[in-house]
Parts: structure tokens; C-alpha cells; sequence
């Protein structure tokens, strides 16, 4: 599904990544640990797209595709979904409608049906249930005023709704107390499927126990230093970062 | 991926697609301003001497006015003796219904979306269609006179109901008011009347539609709007001019007046040429005096504006409050985007008991444009429990371009409540990348982020011209940003 092959990339000309190679296949869970300043954020920019960012060199291919030609909008549409660490504010613009357009906009390019406000609505009513979110927060601005663990919830409704070939999780554990990390974790677990893949960006190890990986990737500054399967996770909490000094 | 760079190829790309030319030949009066030219005005309206009377006071306190200076805008010095003061377009004879109009201006206004020919009319909105100087028709006339309104071509009213009009003319902005009201009261050449007898409800929108043809001539419209006891009327102006390199003036005075019980709503579309988008050369000074006076108890007067065109907007429909318990409601969205300057905002000045009113301005500035929302709050010691609430927000788009905010606030007792609340925000590339990562393309999340705000605006707009205004700003602002 995704092969990264010596990817280059950073902002400016401060390279962030130095040659990273990965390859994700359907029905994978990947972790991808590492300490503060590792890099790991930067994977997920640059393969959404983000414009801060530039590739000096390398390949990703995601689904036969040359991901790095296409623009950020028709990554997505391609189904490559990043649930971010801080996603931003959107005053205005309603949760509810923001989401229909996403997910009209992917129902078209797929020719499956768009919905109307009220259909939708009944679709996001579900799966806010799932969630437990309360509904306020259909009506309210994208992520306007939301708690950390509300915004968390945010991103996952959205991955839920839009039902992407790819996910990434940045640092989704972040700020979560610990009744809503099982909440979350329990509807990624959910959400994993054979058809498709997931991406876990993670410092701490502890949503490993919700989510169960199959493979863990120790990443140090911008290269992939040390893979492996659950037990490499479990090292780590063990031993700290140490291990790959 | 590189975004940075596209602003200045989308600047020169926009197109303002309402600049084309009308060809038909127009009676242009010589430039310039003086007595004969006012006498040549009210000569060939055929006007009652009263009116020239009025004219020519107005000229003479013109005359010793000078141009005002305090607005936050770069204003290029206007030689007035350079423009011609009255344009229309020759016509054999009067025209005695809509097949009479010629078939250049027929198609002109079909071009814009509004087809004056009987079997295709608008069936819900009456419009007075002012070309250059002159009304060239006005629909549904027949219908609204069956309810007792008037809703006719200012200079027909000046000679049918000129009671009407000596009584109300001229009360709400005085001819000396300034320098503008009184240039244009000197000259006006036409506009729309409304009368509405008390207790009627008009059961159609009103709307004028104007449109500046010729070039270096300057529209000088005058609206005068009277809704008498116990009645309503919802009333709409639109605009366009062609796409000329050199300015022209448009300096238009509006009078409101609704008595007791009286609601008269008012929604302008402005969209004028802005000017060349790279060079700002051309472009419309839009200048206008727009007031309300709300004399009746338990009167209300509502402003709603979308401004978008222009090369320079300058104008503050406001409201007196007299009647007690009356009420003054001022919804703008302002949107400058290329070159365009904009100092806009109201007035609402509370005279009378309990009188409220309600400031919501939303500024959108974008490219190199700079955009001021200028708003005065007087509440004078006599409007005891009077109360205010204002909103003022500023979005900019891009880096280069400016939002500024001058709030007036003047509370003369203490039973009064003012509240004002102000907010400055910018489309961020984050925001924008946040929609681009659903799947979301740049244009469309700019347009949603826009319209997100300026729904409390949009809100107060006739459905149809809601739907208009968003359009009009997306079109505005297509790919505007870096």
C-alpha cells in the first residue's frame, strides 16, 4: 500500500528527515517511536502534503501512485487520512458541515452517493455515539473551544466518517486522560481492518496496550534506527530511549 | 506544493466579468460644474421650479465646502469641473412601458441578470432600472399602485407627487450635511422613490439597479424611501459599471424615513468595477450618503451591505433614532481584495426612549487591499435605557493587506448599555492544509471559511441575494491567496 524509499525532506534547509524507508501493507499496524525532535511528525507532514515542508530526495508510493506529485487535497481523496496531535481551529465553520463536505467530497470522486444535511446527520450522530461525544459539538466552530480530548475525538470522528485506506495517528495519546485513551483506542482498534493500514506516531508506549501493533520502528534522528515486532515497544518502556544510543 | 508564489498570477487573472461597454449613443452634457449647469439639469428633467431652487442652495453651500480629509484612505485630489454631470441615452420619445426601452439597453440589463421585457420580468422583485442619469424602466408598477405604492423613478415623483416630495426631500440628510450630500443634491440626476401608505405591507421586494455606462461621467443618485404608519417594505440596490481605466464617481445620497410602527429593511450589493486588479488604475469612488431616520414609535430601520466592488468605498448608512422605542440595525460584510480601499461603517444615533440598535461588521481584507470599519454610537441624554451592542471583525487574507477598526462611542446618560466587541483574524496555512488533508481543495475551504464569517450577515439578506453575495465574494476572492 505505502513504500517510502530513502525519503529526504525537511523544511528549508534544515533536512528533518535523512533517508527513511518503509513499507506498509493492508491489515498492518505500524508504531513509530521515538524521542522529541526524532522526526516523527515531520513523516506525517510530508506525506500529507504540507507546504512547509520539502523533499530533497526519495520515493513514496502509495497505492501504485507517486504520492510527492500529487497535491495534498487528492492525497486525501486517495485515501491517506492524518489524525494530527493539534489539529487547528476552524471559528465559523460548523463540525457538522465541515465534515459533510469532506465526506461528499470523497463519495463523489468514488461515485458513491453525497448526503444531504439530514442523512448526514444521522450518520455523524452514530458514530459521535461510538465516541461519546456530546452533540454540541456538531454545531460548534471545527475544533472551536474543544478540550484536548474532545479535539482527539474530533480527528477520530473524522477517520470514522471518511473511512481512509491509510492512517496516520500522530501522537493521538497525547493529553488524553486515561478513560478517554481507552475510548479512543478502542474505536481505532475498531476501525482496523484487512482492507486497511495504520500508522501509530507515538513517544510513549502506553497506547501500544490498547492498539496492538505489528511492527514497531524506532526512529532517531530522521532515519529508522531499530524495527521490530511488540516486543521492541516493550523494551523501550523498559530501558527509555537508551536502547538506541 | 510551493503556494507561496501563485498570488500575483491570481491577481492578474481575476476577471470582473460585469465590464463591458454598452454602444448607444448618450446625451453628455458639457464637464464641469456651475449655475448653467444646473439649470441645464433641471431643464431638461422639466422640474418644478422648488427643485431648482433646492439645487441651486445646495450648489452655494457646495461651492464654499471643501473635500473632506479624515477618512483612512489614499484619495487621488478629484477635479470636479472634469466630469460631466448629466449622461443619458438618447431615446426618441418618452417611453410609455418596457417594449419601449432600446434593445442595447434591454440587453445590457438582461447581461446582468435582470431582464426588464414583460413575459420574463422577475415575478417577485419590482425594479427601477437607472442607466447612466436616467430611470430607463421600472416593473411592476401598475401592481404596486393597487396598494396605494409609489414606487416610480425620483425624477417622475418630483413632478407627480411633488408634495411628497417637498415634505420629505432633504429632512434626513440636510443639503449642507457635506461636502457630497450637498454635490449631490446640487446635481442629482435620478434614483428610486418608494412610498408606502400606512398600514401595507409591500407584498414584493423593491430593487434599483444601477449602472454607470459612460465614461468620465458620474452617477449622482438620490433615493428617498418613506414607509408610513404600521407598514413595511424590503428594499434592494445593486450595481455595475464598465471596466474603464480612468475613475468615475458615483456620490449617491439615500433618505430613509419610516414612521410609527414602520420597518424598512435596506440590502445593498455593490458591486462596482474595483479597478485594474495589478495596476489599480479605474475603478469607481464610491461615495455615498445613506441615512435612516427611524421617527416614528416602535420604527425600525435595517441596513444590510455587501460591499465587494469599488476602487474606493466610502460610505455609513446609519440611523437617528427619534421615535421611542425605535430601532437601528447596521449588517456589512466588506470584502477588498486586489488594490481596493475601504473606510465604511454607521452611525446609530439614539434620540429617543428605549431605542436599540445593532452593529454587526464583518471586514474582509485580501491581497494588497486595505479595509476600516469606522462606526459612531451617540446616545444623547434624553434616549434613556437606550442599548447598543456592537461586532467588528476583521479576517485578512494573505500578508499584504490591512484591516483597521475606529469605534466612536459617546453615552450621554446612565441608564444606557454599550457593549462592543472586536476580533482580528487571519486565514492561516494551516487552516487552509487542515481542509486540503479531507480531501478539500484551497478554493472551496477559503469560500467556506469566508462565508463561515459572514453568516450573521448573509443571514439578514432576501434569500436570493444571499445566495448572490456568496457567489460574489467567492468570485472575488478566487485562488486569493499566498
Amino acid at each position: 500500500m505505502l513504500e517510502i524509499k530513502d525519503l529526504h525532506a525537511g523544511i528549508e534547509e534544515n533536512e528533518i528527515l535523512k533517508g527513511i524507508s518503509l513499507s506498509v501493507n493492508k491489515g498492518e499496524i505500524h508504531a513509530i517511536m521515538g524521542p522529541n525532535g526524532s522526526g516523527k511528525s515531520t513523516l506525517g507532514n510530508v506525506l500529507a502534503g504540507h507546504p512547509s515542508y520539502k523533499v530533497s530526495n526519495g520515493s513514496v508510493l502509495f497505492e501504485g501512485d507517486d504520492l510527492l506529485t500529487l497535491e495534498p487535497e487528492d492525497r486525501a481523496l486517495k485515501g491517506l487520512f492524518i489524525a494530527y496531535q493539534h489539529p487547528v481551529e476552524i471559528p465559523g465553520v460548523g463540525n457538522a458541515e465541515f465534515m459533510r463536505m469532506a465526506y461528499n467530497v470523497k463519495a463523489k470522486k468514488e461515485g458513491r452517493e453525497e448526503l444531504d444535511p439530514l442523512d448526514f446527520d444521522e450518520l455523524m450522530s452514530r458514530k459521535m455515539e461510538l465516541l461519546g461525544m456530546d452533540a454540541k459539538y456538531k454545531e460548534r466552530g471545527v475544533n472551536e473551544g474543544f478540550s484536548g480530548g474532545e479535539k482527539k475525538k474530533n480527528e477520530i470522528l473524522q477517520m470514522a466518517l471518511l473511512e481512509p485506506k491509510l492512517t496516520i495517528l500522530d501522537e493521538i495519546d497525547s493529553g488524553l486522560d486515561i478513560d478517554a485513551l481507552r475510548i479512543v483506542a478502542e474505536n481505532i482498534q475498531k476501525l482496523s481492518g484487512d482492507k486497511n493500514a495504520i500508522i501509530i506516531i507515538t513517544h510513549f508506549p502506553r497506547i501500544l496496550k490498547y492498539i496492538k501493533p505489528h511492527f514497531v520502528h524506532v526512529l532517531g534522528s530522521g532515519r529508522i534506527l531499530k524495527s521490530g515486532g511488540i516486543e521492541l515497544a516493550m523494551e523501550l518502556e523498559s530501558k527509555g530511549y537508551d536502547i538506541i544510543k | 506544493m510551493e503556494k507561496k508564489d501563485d498570488i500575483k498570477e491570481i491577481i492578474e487573472g481575476r476577471e470582473y466579468k460585469y465590464g463591458f461597454v454598452t454602444d448607444i449613443e448618450s446625451e453628455v452634457i458639457e464637464k464641469g460644474l456651475n449655475e448653467n449647469t444646473i439649470r441645464t439639469i433641471s431643464g431638461k428633467k422639466d422640474e418644478p421650479p422648488f427643485m431648482l431652487e433646492f439645487r441651486l442652495n445646495a450648489l452655494k453651500q457646495w461651492q464654499s465646502m471643501s473635500h473632506p480629509d479624515w477618512a483612512n484612505l489614499a484619495i487621488p485630489p478629484i477635479d470636479f469641473q472634469a466630469i460631466s454631470y448629466y449622461s443619458a441615452p438618447k431615446m426618441k420619445k418618452k417611453l410609455s412601458g418596457l417594449e419601449e426601452v432600446p434593445q442595447e439597453i434591454r440587453h445590457t440589463y438582461e447581461k446582468l441578470g435582470i431582464p426588464l421585457e414583460e413575459q420574463k420580468i422577475l415575478s417577485n422583485i419590482a425594479v427601477d432600472a437607472v442607466f447612466d442619469s436616467v430611470s430607463v424602466a421600472t416593473t411592476h408598477q401598475k401592481a404596486l399602485a393597487k396598494k396605494g405604492i409609489i414606487f416610480c423613478p425620483i425624477s417622475d415623483a418630483i413632478k407627480n407627487h411633488p408634495d411628497l416630495v417637498k415634505k420629505y426631500l432633504g429632512t434626513v440628510v440636510p443639503v449642507g450635511d457635506n461636502f457630497y450630500a450637498a454635490l449631490n443634491s446640487a446635481v442629482f440626476s435620478d434614483g428610486s422613490f418608494v412610498y408606502v401608505p400606512p398600514n401595507t405591507k409591500c407584498p414584493m421586494e423593491l430593487s434599483t439597479y444601477f449602472r454607470i455606462n459612460t465614461q468620465e461621467t458620474g452617477q449622482f443618485e438620490r433615493t428617498l424611501i418613506i414607509c408610513d404608519e404600521n407598514s413595511y417594505v424590503s428594499y434592494i440596490e445593486g450595481c455595475t459599471a464598465p471596466a474603464f481605466d480612468t475613475r468615475q464617481l458615483h456620490a449617491a445620497v439615500v433618505e430613509l424615513i419610516a414612521l410609527d410602527n414602520a420597518e424598512i429593511k435596506y440590502s445593498t450589493v455593490q458591486n462596482w468595477f474595483p479597478g485594474d486588479p495589478k495596476t489599480g488604475k479605474g475603478g469607481i469612488f464610491n461615495f455615498v450618503v445613506k441615512r435612516g431616520q427611524c421617527r416614528g414609535k416602535n420604527s425600525k430601520i435595517s441596513w444590510t451591505q455587501i460591499e465587494t466592488g469599488s476602487a474606493i468605498t466610502w460610505k455609513y448608512p446609519g440611523c437617528v433614532l427619534i421615535g421611542d422605542n425605535s430601532r437601528g440595525e447596521f449588517y456589512s460584510v466588506a470584502l477588498t481584495s486586489a488594490r481596493q480601499q475601504a473606510d465604511t461603517g454607521t452611525k446609530m444615533i439614539h434620540l429617543g426612549k428605549n431605542t436599540k440598535s445593532v452593529i454587526i461588521s464583518k471586514g474582509i481584507s485580501a491581497d494588497y487591499a486595505s479595509n476600516s470599519y469606522r462606526g459612531l454610537v451617540r446616545i444623547n441624554p434624553g434616549a434613556q435605557n437606550a442599548r447598543n451592542y456592537t461586532k467588528c471583525d476583521s479576517l485578512l487574507v494573505g500578508d499584504k493587506c490591512s484591516a483597521h477598526t475606529f469605534p466612536y462611542i459617546e453615552v450621554g446618560n446612565i441608564s444606557s448599555q454599550v457593549e462592543h466587541e472586536a476580533s482580528t483574524s487571519k486565514i492561516s496555512e494551516d487552516q487552509l492544509f487542515y481542509f486540503q488533508q479531507r480531501g478539500i481543495g484551497r478554493d472551496e475551504a477559503i469560500k467556506t471559511i469566508i462565508n463561515g464569517f459572514c453568516k450573521d450577515v448573509f443571514s439578514h439578506l432576501p434569500m436570493e441575494f444571499a445566495v448572490e453575495a456568496k457567489k460574489l465574494l467567492a468570485l472575488r476572492l478566487e485562488n486569493s491567496i499566498g
